[in-house]
């Protein structure tokens, strides 16, 4: 990023940008317009944009609504799948999914840092979500009813997430690629797991068997909606695939994601619910149903099955531990030298306590 | 092997319940921190338990009454204070008998010299927040000293005879630890501002304790939840 990075420290925000070309004696205009070439000609040469770099103002709250959004998934992922801790039917299953849900918390404190570096905060990003500003997946809004729904969200839902991930690995922004590439790692390791535990079923007892089916049943169509709508009626896929925020349309994943499904669920011994999915020949791809995008707008709306419950559990997560965020903070002020406290006001203070 | 099936016991419950914490904790780091600390519990649950024999079997198809952990580990988790103050009195305890197993050079030298690492992580994981909410806010240590009175009188079990230890070579008696228990977890209660509970610490019950298998009225209640699923198809694989 040699190119951006040149003239980075007059040009931490726009505001100091603009202001120190009007300090030079240069038409604010011209110094954005120089600035936005330095930046294009970036994004096309495949550098990486950092932190400190120049960046359009929309490029950074593209950035943070995409980043943020993707950290309280992670958050709110963790539900659904929680919900089974305490039932998983073997202590090998227990460790397996206590250890998948750790990790999402910590691919949430991996993203919420990486928003940071845009000049948000993780509290400013979490107060939004409790007040149903940011959204997250809309997956997460569908309930986990039985032991096979961990398998079935471990299969096509991180399936689906690391089909949309792993391109975001090359994204143009650093921060978000560097995480993307620790975080896609462990993601295909659940992966593999969620369709182990299907496996295991499906060759498992009838009662297992159709405990899988049932699951992949209720799980399959919500998870082709993962990738968002079609591309004709996608907002934002034009502009982040010209700044390379996104690599590949929203059709284009969901059809390589259903050509990866179709010999898995084959291998597995399962149906997936859709009556029209048959190979093309021509196109050399699967031909698939039509998405049912009404119960899709329904979700997103709020009217999904759990979308109450969700953010009922994380703000009264959230609420339930001020006290305990605020004895951290007090702790460390009480507990620190002053020239260090001023440096770390009480809010990082308890980040990290 | 009842020791095995004893320690086993201890940290499988206790596993379960910082299990019972995934989304629901106060910060992101304590998400992480929680389940780090249940994965480390239940990973020497299973060395312990399958010593004595197949793992499932014993943590999913045991009643109440054949169930040998401390009556500590199953107190339900109530507050954040409440699930620390647990965390203080279990942790600081295993820390020291788990030091003397590995020590001891008897059959669980091993696995305790493994254990002992997350132990010591685990301890001062307690240590710590027993600090920052005893010595945090007006709130947090009123919270914090009321986690330490209710949990006081569960203490007691954990310096009486397990069964089966001296078999195992380690020369260990729980009793011994109890000097050494008392001594840290009052520095550590002192340091944090609190103050040391002053009520009885063993149950005024003759019957005995979650070592006899007698335990308190939740502890069914999370075995039924636990072991649900496993029991509703006998015989099936996972």
């Amino acid at each position: 990023m040699a190119a951006v990075t040149a003239d980075q420290k007059t040009q931490s925000t726009s505001g100091t940008a603009k202001a120190a070309g009007q300090a030079a004696g240069t038409a604010p205009d011209a110094a954005d317009a120089a600035r936005l070439a330095v930046f294009d000609a970036a994004v096309a040469a495949d550098d990486r944009i950092e932190p400190r770099d120049w960046m359009p103002e929309a490029y950074r709250a593209t950035l943070v609504r995409q980043m943020a959004q993707h950290a309280h998934s992670e958050i709110i992922g963790m539900q659904p799948e929680a919900n089974w801790i305490t039932r998983a039917p073997s202590l090998r299953r227990k460790a397996i999914l206590m250890a998948k849900v750790q990790d999402e918390a910590g691919h949430g404190l991996y993203l919420y840092s990486a928003a940071e570096t845009l000049g948000t905060s993780r509290e400013e990003l979490l107060d939004k979500l409790h007040a149903g500003r940011q959204r997250y997946s809309s997956i997460f809004n569908y309930p986990t009813l039985t032991w096979a729904d961990v398998g079935a969200i471990g299969w096509l839902v991180d399936g689906a997430a690391i089909t949309n991930q792993v391109p975001l690995c090359r994204c143009s922004y650093g921060p978000y690629a560097r995480a993307m590439v620790r975080i896609c790692k462990e993601e295909s390791f659940h992966q593999r797991q969620g369709y182990e535990l299907l496996l295991a079923l499906s060759r498992g007892t009838e009662a297992q068997h159709a405990m899988a089916q049932d699951a992949v049943d209720r799980w399959w169509w919500p998870s082709l909606m993962m990738f968002g709508p079609p591309d004709d009626a996608s907002s934002h896929s034009e502009q982040s695939m010209a700044w390379k925020i996104k690599r590949h349309s929203n059709d284009e994943l969901r059809q390589r994601f259903v050509d990866i499904c179709v010999p898995q669920a084959q291998a597995l011994g399962l149906t997936l619910p859709d009556p029209d999915i048959r190979w093309n020949e021509e196109r050399g791809q699967h031909d698939f149903g039509a998405i049912d995008w009404t119960e899709f707008h329904e979700v997103l709306k709020g009217n999904g099955p759990c979308n109450e419950q969700r953010i009922t559990q994380r703000r009264r997560a959230h609420e339930e531990g001020a006290w305990v965020r605020d004895a951290a903070a007090a702790y460390a002020a009480k507990h620190t030298t002053p020239s260090i406290r001023t440096a770390q006001p009480a809010q990082h203070v308890e980040e990290t306590a | 092997m009842s020791a095995a099936l004893a320690l086993g016991d201890d940290a499988l419950v206790l596993s379960h319940r910082l299990g019972e914490w995934a989304g629901h904790a106060p910060v992101l780091e304590e998400e992480v921190a929680l389940a780090n600390i249940a994965l480390d519990l239940l990973g020497q649950a299973r060395v312990l338990l399958s010593l004595v024999g197949d793992e499932d079997e014993l943590a999913y198809l045991r009643e109440e009454r054949s169930f040998r952990n401390l009556q500590l580990v199953e107190q339900p988790n109530g507050d954040f204070a409440h699930t620390i103050a647990r965390q203080l009195y279990f942790s600081v305890y295993q820390h020291l008998l788990y030091e003397r197993l590995a020590a001891g050079g008897g059959e669980f030298a091993d696995l305790a010299a493994k254990a002992v690492k997350e132990i010591a992580y685990h301890r001062d994981h307690a240590e710590q927040w027993t600090l920052r909410l005893g010595d945090g806010t007006a709130e947090s240590h009123e919270r914090m000293q009321a986690g330490l009175e209710a949990l006081w009188r569960f203490t007691g079990e954990m310096f009486q005879p397990v069964e089966g230890l001296d078999a195992t070579g380690s020369g260990v008696d729980p009793e011994e630890l109890e000097g050494a228990w008392l001594s840290a977890v009052t520095s550590t209660v002192e340091r944090a501002t609190l103050t040391l509970p002053t009520g009885p610490r063993t149950g005024a019950w003759a019957a005995g304790a979650g070592r006899q298998g007698l335990h308190t009225e939740p502890f069914g209640r999370m075995l039924a939840e636990m072991q649900h699923l496993h029991r509703s198809h006998p015989g099936a694989s996972w």
